[in-house]
């Protein structure tokens, strides 16, 4: 049932195989894993350049209410485009892409299990997306005004969903069955482990908001004259919003973790220890999964002090069991990879991606826990909007952190580390700019939206952000965050494309321990001529004579 | 490159079992959500001023949901003799049996048009009505993959591929996912009410 590919030029970078439209040809019935992944994170890089043209002048629009450049209505489809865009089309695509492309490699496959899947789950996501978008941009999706493109909309973010739904599965299968010899679940490589955490958190939150979409979709293409609590066309903000919006948009991130001990341990040139702490912090962090499962963000009542004692029980109970255990995992694992990174002080540029990257998540864990107190009085401002922004831009540094260290694997070659260690930093300030001010914002209760519609009132739209702060100040500040970011992407990707005429890189130019510095580089399309004996979590450390096993 | 012990290629292991069972989780996690929306909705309408969830004068066919409950059990049964056959090279009985569960399947399908039918039912008529058709249309979908999964596996075993028993027992696992969903769905559509 496994389909191995035997590419005539394998290991190509981005479409440089073959010629015109043979290569097309090559890349679009690929099933081979690294192009799937890469395909994603291609995709994801386009719809990031589009998405943030769209929150710049979204940020541009509230620095002043006198603006007024946009519409009502164009307003509310561009917050739908960014919230949709950064979140499915850029976050959940950039870091499954990633995950995809190295993930068999690191456990020692071939091939991906089911390819076949994960190849269909990139087109119908590609699809769905582009649908999505079109009917978005005709006045569609939450709040639009054409009751078709509406429709469209609400399906089209389904199968967006579905598609990557099918990568999950195809990645969660290849962990869980083509692992080389000897390499047990204990054994599996730290981005492995968070990539099967995030992939179960996602089987289980996405068919829940999928659920909803196909409610709200036949409610509303079926409205009638009866009242229908799911007809209108700003539902989709009322029962799906929560796919939106965080705890679930944390499982999208749990990866960064891994990444951040992969790298750190890579680096450190030594076993990152105790495993099993870093394992069980991770895995905590799936917890969060059970907000989508419950369809309701859990959240302490306001005001807390008026509740009964068995009120104040029952709130807050779930509130420690969904916020409070995923960011002590978090928590957990960022402490734990940190003391091995300050005894090691090696400081690589794979390593501060994923730091930052790291940081941004495990405070969102924070932010996302504070917003769903009641008493904070923070819900429906735009302090969620900022929680959401740190997240989307941890996994836009995290992805561009693993390409940094991954790419010799598939394109044989790496970016200049000098080059891309500042646009680390820069990315990092942009990222909290955007998110920090936001929050700051939300604070002095600036209204905020999701799906176009204020967030404290679902059937209200969004048209002014009116509020007694200094609107320019903050909303000034998120946008030039936007910038900066949207700079260091184009940067990072002007040196991704200057690599490729660089010269090649070895086989492990980072002196890795796990399986995929064992390959070429870049790695054939059956990724290893030989399959390997696993006999510790470092199979590669166990080579040099002062390093022996001890798992 | 590094110089590990290598090994021979290991045998592969159930990618395609593993594969159905974790996408029969994302199944459970759709339809599970589906339904606690609908208790949801359902409970607000009862503590609502009209009382009642079902809208008037809309009679459930209890005979037809029923049978559908009922053909599962023949329909499990049916999925692991095909795997049972499957494993002692019988290949006729293989097929009988993929079959049986294939027609049984589209049983099912021709029982929940007759219950749409029957109750007729405008998708427009309210929230009752829009949350009915969804989810059960939900399930008509998931049944209509079990049947085009059945339809695949006969004519893969059939056309020869004697090594896909891992396919075959897939396929069961599959059946029985549904089994366990529609029991569910039973109960909660047109038992409680």
């Amino acid at each position: 049932m496994t389909t191995i590919e035997n590419h005539t030029d394998p290991g190509q970078a981005w479409g440089v195989a073959g010629t015109g439209l043979e290569s097309v040809a090559e890349w679009v019935s690929s099933t081979d894993h690294k192009r799937i992944g890469r395909m994603y994170i291609g995709a994801a890089t386009l719809a990031f350049l589009g998405t943030v043209v769209v929150a710049i002048l979204l940020g541009i629009e509230r620095i002043s209410p006198d603006l007024d450049f946009m519409n009502v209505n164009s307003l509310t489809q561009l917050f739908s485009i960014e919230r949709f865009g950064f979140t499915y089309l850029v976050l959940a695509p950039g870091v499954l892409g990633v995950a995809l492309a190295i993930v068999p490699l690191q456990v020692g496959s071939r091939s991906l299990a089911l390819p076949r899947l994960a190849a269909a789950g990139f087109w119908g996501w590609l699809i769905g997306a582009g649908l999505a978008v079109f009917s978005l941009l005709n006045n569609g999706g939450p709040g639009g005004g054409n009751a078709r493109f509406v429709d469209l909309f609400t399906l089209s973010t389904a199968l967006v969903m579905a598609g990557l739904l099918a990568g999950v599965v195809s990645l969660a299968t290849t962990i869980l069955t083509t692992r080389a010899p000897g390499m047990n679940m204990k054994r599996v490589p730290f981005f492995t482990w968070s990539v099967l955490v995030s992939s179960l958190g996602m089987l289980i939150a996405l068919p829940v908001v999928i659920g909803d979409l196909l409610y709200v979709f036949i409610g509303h293409r079926y409205t009638g004259t009866v009242p229908n609590a799911l007809a209108g066309n700003r539902k989709l903000a009322e029962f799906a919003g929560f796919g939106f919006s965080q705890p679930t948009t944390l499982l999208f991130v749990i990866p960064v973790l891994g990444l951040l001990a992969e790298v750190v341990a890579t680096a450190s040139g030594k076993r990152l220890q105790p495993r099993g702490g870093i394992f069980a912090g991770i895995a905590l962090m799936l917890v969060a999964v059970f907000a989508a499962v419950v369809q309701w963000p859990v959240t302490i009542r306001s005001p807390f002090q008026d509740l009964s004692g068995s009120a104040k029980f029952n709130d807050v109970v779930p509130f420690i069991l969904v916020h409070g255990l995923p960011l002590l995992g978090c928590f957990l694992a960022f402490a734990l990879t940190g003391q091995a990174l300050a005894k090691s002080r090696k400081i690589t540029a794979p390593v501060l991606f994923a730091v930052l990257a790291a940081f941004l998540v495990l405070s969102s864990f924070v932010d996302s826990a504070l917003l769903h107190i009641g008493d904070a009085g923070l819900a429906g401002t735009t302090f969620e909007e900022g929680t959401w922004l740190a997240v989307v831009f941890a996994g836009v540094l995290a992805v561009m952190g693993a390409y940094t260290y991954w790419s010799p694997k598939w394109t044989g070659k790496a970016l200049a580390p000098k080059a891309v260690l500042p646009l680390a930093l820069l990315g990092f300030v942009g990222a909290e700019l955007a998110s920090l001010s936001l929050m700051i914002a939300g604070f002095a209760d600036q209204p905020g939206a999701v799906f176009g519609s204020v967030v404290k009132n679902t059937d209200e739209a969004i048209t002014k952000f009116d509020y007694s702060g200094p609107m320019g100040l903050w909303n000034g500040l998120n946008t030039v965050g936007i910038g900066l970011v949207a700079l260091t992407v184009l940067v990072f990707v002007a040196l991704a494309l200057r690599s490729l005429r660089s010269k090649p890189v070895g086989d492990d130019p980072w002196n890795g321990h796990t399986l995929e510095w064992a390959t070429t580089s870049p790695a054939p399309a059956t990724n290893f001529a030989d399959i390997h004996i696993v006999k510790s979590a470092e199979p590669l450390l166990d080579l040099k004579p002062s390093n022996r096993s001890d798992a | 490159m590094h110089a590990l012990p290598s090994a021979a290629a290991p045998a592969p292991r159930r990618q395609v079992f593993v594969g159905t069972a974790l996408a029969c989780a994302a199944g459970a996690a759709l339809l599970g959500g589906m339904l606690a929306m609908w208790l949801r909705f359902r409970d607000d309408a009862i503590h609502s001023d009209a009382g009642r969830w079902v809208p008037k004068g809309v009679a459930i066919p209890g005979v037809a949901s029923n049978v559908m409950l009922l053909a599962f059990i023949p329909i499990c049964v049916f999925a692991q003799w095909a795997v049972y056959s499957a494993k002692r090279n019988d290949r006729p009985h293989t097929g009988l049996a993929l079959a049986l569960t294939g027609v049984l399947g589209i049983m099912f399908i021709n029982a929940q048009a007759y219950i749409y039918h029957s109750m007729k039912l405008s998708a427009s008529g309210g929230l009752y009505e829009t949350m009915f058709y969804t989810v059960t249309g939900v399930m008509v979908a998931l049944v209509i993959v079990g049947v085009a999964f059945s339809a695949i596996t006969a004519f893969r075993y059939l056309g020869g591929r004697d090594t896909d028993r891992e396919v075959v027992s897939a396929h069961a696992l599959y059946w029985y996912f549904l089994s366990v969903a529609y029991a569910l769905l039973w109960f909660v559509v047109y038992v409680t009410k």
